[in-house]
């Protein structure tokens, strides 16, 4: 057994780059604390690189499939006899896999902020922040046991929060961070539960042992039911709902827009390709459980995921800042991964769909990082976050607009770039456990093409816009980062996934099914054409469209309505009558209660205050009193 | 016969005046009254036979301590100055725990039959006293006489030492 | 002793003296005056030894001494008594006792 103990240090370089910058931060010179950051997350990606070669390349012997290895553990609470929360490193294919993803999109996230927060005046905070992003999320992904990833997973909810208030000057960030941070955590309530109900019912934390498919947890899929679904069934959906808030699926998205208040590198960073997909990694990471145990909670994995794709996509057509259209499709995106995980079977040729989701991770990862960075050099450019105010910019930022429609030729599913491959295996999945889930997909798929490329041609061709001055092409240390993200989502579907990331670990045959790669081609181009035919020239077409479905789209463009919705909610019916009646309560029952006590003991100490008169016959006088009394009683009376 | 007149005589005197010492509103008067109440109480105990304890209770309370007493009534206060008297919810106060110690007091006492002790009647002279002031055997009160001489001396520097005139400090 | 005249009269005498000594300590506002009831209760007190070594030990001197070493306290007590009194009326510009409660809540 190979020795993977250095993978520790994978996640532990951060932390201390985060310490270090944070403590120390604000005496360096601006440029060194960026080299330090970044020079602490390549030292990372070198080690993650060398790990996915030994993992998979290195120590593997042909023909049999990828075991999941403990590199490391130590035992942190000793709770009951039965119940210890370890801590330690799991090396697993998907935990290589997104060891490679999260150094890679982080260091590239580096990079570019070196160039992109030049003159901020938070500069080292912001790295520092960065750090301890990357620290949470890599042990989140490396941890052993599920008790471990929570304690990671409200990590990674702790850096999103103070990364997207990063300008913390700013109420609308402020607001902003507070909204995901709490949308989140109320999801987490979900995860915990089912934590506690699975671990409970299962006996142990650890995921070795949970996702052992002769193990104890898929045995107590028999065992006791409630309201018709078994327990274990319940607790994999708690579970679940913590992973929709994490991966912003419906009804949790509501803070997935607004939580582009932050800096676009954060953007990049955590809400395209890394924290997001947290939710995925989690149904992956216990995909035997759902798949063995509890198929009816996988059901409800894909619905919600098809469903938020489906509603994203439609909300995405409408909406003219570029990062919220890049937040929807990100929504969209991973409505893809879970769909692609609730349709798939277990094993083998049925493992089609767990091996396409972790897949298509990996593709997202790349392409959506890159499509944020290139956002970032354009508002970098000219300032604005609305498309409203771009235009024509291909003169101006060339490479910029190169990796740009790179990336949106890659999401549109055009071979041979690579997210061709991974969709397409998504949609062979489905269409092969589901049809309906199948014609939503294809839908999705096209209207992904349709909206991204809406978006490229509002940036870079049309109007010629005045501005105010001659926007200018990013410095090289914000391009060289587009270049090789560009570079990733070309050939990153060459990878062969199928043997490398399967659900049981085990390699298995694939071909492309072309009865269903040429549809899914020609409605992406199809909703290429559409948008070059409504956006590419400035014409009074989408104007017309949005005229005649005026009420979808004024809901669309209001994102359904759901920000009011939820906000009614809280205001109207969490405040007035629950915590209003609760915070009269403790004002005027509880404080009135200690109030109580002291007004007693000083009424009390006012009452006996007069003792200590300072006169001198009062004294006497209670002296010969008191003799008296007791005399009367001691000698007459006892 | 004499001798119960004379007792009877000086027990009322001794009553009668410390009333009046306690009860006066004019403060020189109430000196003068405890003068009186220590002459009778030292004509007591020439009625008992004690003679030097009754020269000393003449010398050194009626002779020092009431002196003492007349002089600082006369330093500080003038001479027509009359005595504030209580509130009248003290002084019933006070009389009634006063009159309670009394009676409790009273009651004990009386009950118990004390047995005089038949003996004849020893005639102390001052050489026997003087010598058992001195001598440190089993009778002897050496130690006691000691300790009362240097209580005496610390009574006496602490007397001048918080009497002092604040000396003024030279500009 | 004296004949016909039990102990207890003597003890009367001074429980009488001895509780008025006290009433005037409660009752009077001259500090001075205190100052002599408390001379009452010491004389009331001298007088019991006396008569107990009187009446109960006719051979043995410690009513004597107690009483000498009694009227020796008394004796300093007031002298030094006296010199505070003066020091509170150099401050207070009164021998008041009402005035002299500066130590309380």
């Amino acid at each position: 057994m190979a020795d993977y103990t250095y993978t520790l240090l994978i996640p532990l370089i951060p932390l201390f780059v985060f310490l270090l910058l944070g403590l120390t931060g604000h005496k360096m010179k601006p440029l060194v604390s960026g080299l330090i950051g970044s020079t602490g997350l390549g030292i990372s990606a070198i080690l993650s690189y060398a790990t996915a070669f030994k993992y998979f390349i290195g120590s593997h012997v042909a023909g049999t499939g990828y075991a999941s290895i403990k590199g490391f553990e130590v035992s942190w609470l000793h709770l009951t006899d039965k119940l210890t929360i370890h801590l330690g490193v799991l090396i697993d294919p998907i935990s290589v896999m997104m060891l490679v993803v999260i150094t890679t999109v982080s260091l590239m996230v580096h990079i570019y902020s070196i160039g992109y927060m030049k003159g901020d005046p938070g500069f080292y905070r912001f790295f520092s922040f960065l750090s301890l992003f990357s620290f949470s999320m890599l042990g989140l992904v490396l941890a052993t046991n599920i008790f471990q990833m929570y304690i990671f997973w409200e990590l990674v909810g702790v850096s999103s929060f103070l990364l997207i208030g990063y300008y913390y000057e700013k109420p609308s960030a402020v607001a902003a961070s507070k909204k995901a941070f709490i949308v989140t955590r109320f999801a987490d309530l979900g995860f915990l539960i089912g934590i506690l109900m699975l671990s409970f019912n299962t006996g142990t934390f650890d995921f070795q042992t949970l996702t052992d498919p002769n193990g104890p947890a898929i045995a107590s899929a028999g065992g006791a039911a409630f309201m018709g679904m078994s327990v274990l069934t319940w607790s994999l959906i708690f579970i679940f709902i913590g992973g929709a808030g994490k991966s912003a699926m419906f009804p949790f998205h509501i803070w997935l827009p607004d939580a582009m208040e932050g800096p676009t590198p954060v953007s990049a960073l955590i809400h395209a390709a890394t924290m997001v997909v947290a939710g995925v990694y989690l149904v992956a990471r216990l995909f035997p459980v759902y798949a063995l145990g509890a198929p009816d909670a996988l059901m409800v994995v894909a619905w919600v995921g098809g469903f938020s794709s489906i509603f994203a996509a439609v909300i995405a057509c409408t909406q003219t800042d570029i990062k919220r259209v890049l937040a929807f499709s990100t929504m969209s995106q991973i409505g893809y991964m879970m769909l692609s995980l609730g349709v798939s079977g277990y094993g083998g040729e049925e493992g089609l769909g767990f091996m396409a989701s972790n897949f298509h991770l990996f593709t997202h990862a790349m392409f959506k990082a890159l499509l944020f960075l290139g956002a970032g050099a354009v508002i970098h450019a000219v300032h604005t976050n609305e498309i409203g105010g771009m235009g024509n910019l291909r003169k101006h930022l060339p490479i910029t607009h190169i990796t740009f429609l790179i990336a949106c030729v890659t999401i549109a599913g055009i071979p041979p770039f690579s997210a061709f491959f991974s969709k397409d295996e998504i949609l062979t999945a489905a269409f092969h456990s589901n049809k309906l889930l199948f014609a939503i997909e294809y839908i999705v798929a096209g209207l992904t093409a349709f909206y991204m490329f809406r978006l490229y041609y509002g940036i870079f061709w049309g109007k010629n816009t005045q501005y105010h001055h001659t926007p200018k092409e990013s410095p090289l240390v914000m391009t060289i980062p587009l270049m090789i993200l560009a570079f990733g989502s070309v050939f990153a579907g060459f990878i062969p996934f199928h043997s490398l990331v399967t659900s049981d670990g085990l390699p298995f045959e694939t071909k492309i099914d072309w009865l269903i790669a040429i549809p899914s081609v020609l409605i992406g181009v199809l909703g290429i054409v559409v948008a070059t035919v409504m956006y590419k020239k400035e014409n009074t077409l989408p104007d017309k469209v949005a005229g005649t479905f005026k009420h979808l789209y004024k809901w669309a463009y209001h994102k359904f309505y759901w920000d009011e919705i939820y906000l009614f909610v809280t205001r109207k019916i969490i405040y007035r009558h629950i915590s209003e009646p609760i915070a009269w309560f403790d004002r005027h029952v509880i404080d009135a209660t200690m109030n109580g006590v002291a007004g007693i003991v000083q009424y009390t100490s006012y009452a006996i205050k007069g003792f200590q008169s300072g006169r001198l016959q009062q004294y006497a006088f209670v002296f010969v009193s008191g003799t008296v009394v007791l005399v009367l009683i001691f000698v007459y009376l006892v | 016969m004499v001798n119960e007149v004379m007792f009877y005589l000086i027990g009322t005197m001794i009553l009668i005046f410390s009333v009046l010492t306690v009860t006066t509103r004019r403060i020189l008067r109430a000196a003068v009254y405890l003068l009186f109440v220590l002459i009778s109480t030292a004509g007591l105990y020439f009625m008992l036979n004690y003679n030097f304890l009754a020269a000393v209770q003449l010398t050194v309370y009626a002779g020092g301590i009431v002196v003492l007493i007349i002089f600082s009534i006369l330093l500080t206060s003038h001479l027509s100055e009359r005595a504030v008297i209580a509130p009248l919810k003290q002084s019933i106060l006070s009389a009634l725990a006063t009159l309670a110690g009394a009676t409790l007091t009273l009651m004990t006492i009386l009950r118990f039959a004390f047995v005089p002790n038949p003996g004849v009647d020893p005639q102390f002279n001052m050489t026997d006293i003087g010598n058992s002031m001195v001598s440190y055997n089993r009778d002897g009160y050496a130690l006691p006489f000691e300790v009362i001489s240097i209580l005496l001396l610390a009574s006496m520097i602490g007397a001048i030492v918080v009497a002092k005139k604040e000396r003024k400090i030279k500009e | 002793m004296i004949q016909n005249i039990p102990l207890s009269y003597f003890l009367v005498i001074s429980t009488l003296m001895f509780f008025i000594g006290i009433y005037g300590f409660l009752t009077r506002r001259n500090l001075i005056t205190m100052l002599m009831s408390i001379e009452l209760i010491l004389n009331s007190v001298n007088i019991n030894f006396v008569a107990f070594n009187r009446y109960l030990y006719p051979q043995q001197l410690q009513g004597h001494f107690f009483m000498l070493i009694v009227i020796a306290v008394a004796a300093a007590e007031s002298a030094v008594a006296i010199a505070i009194i003066i020091n509170i009326y150099r401050n207070f510009k009164s021998v008041d006792v009402e005035n002299v409660d500066e130590m309380k809540y």
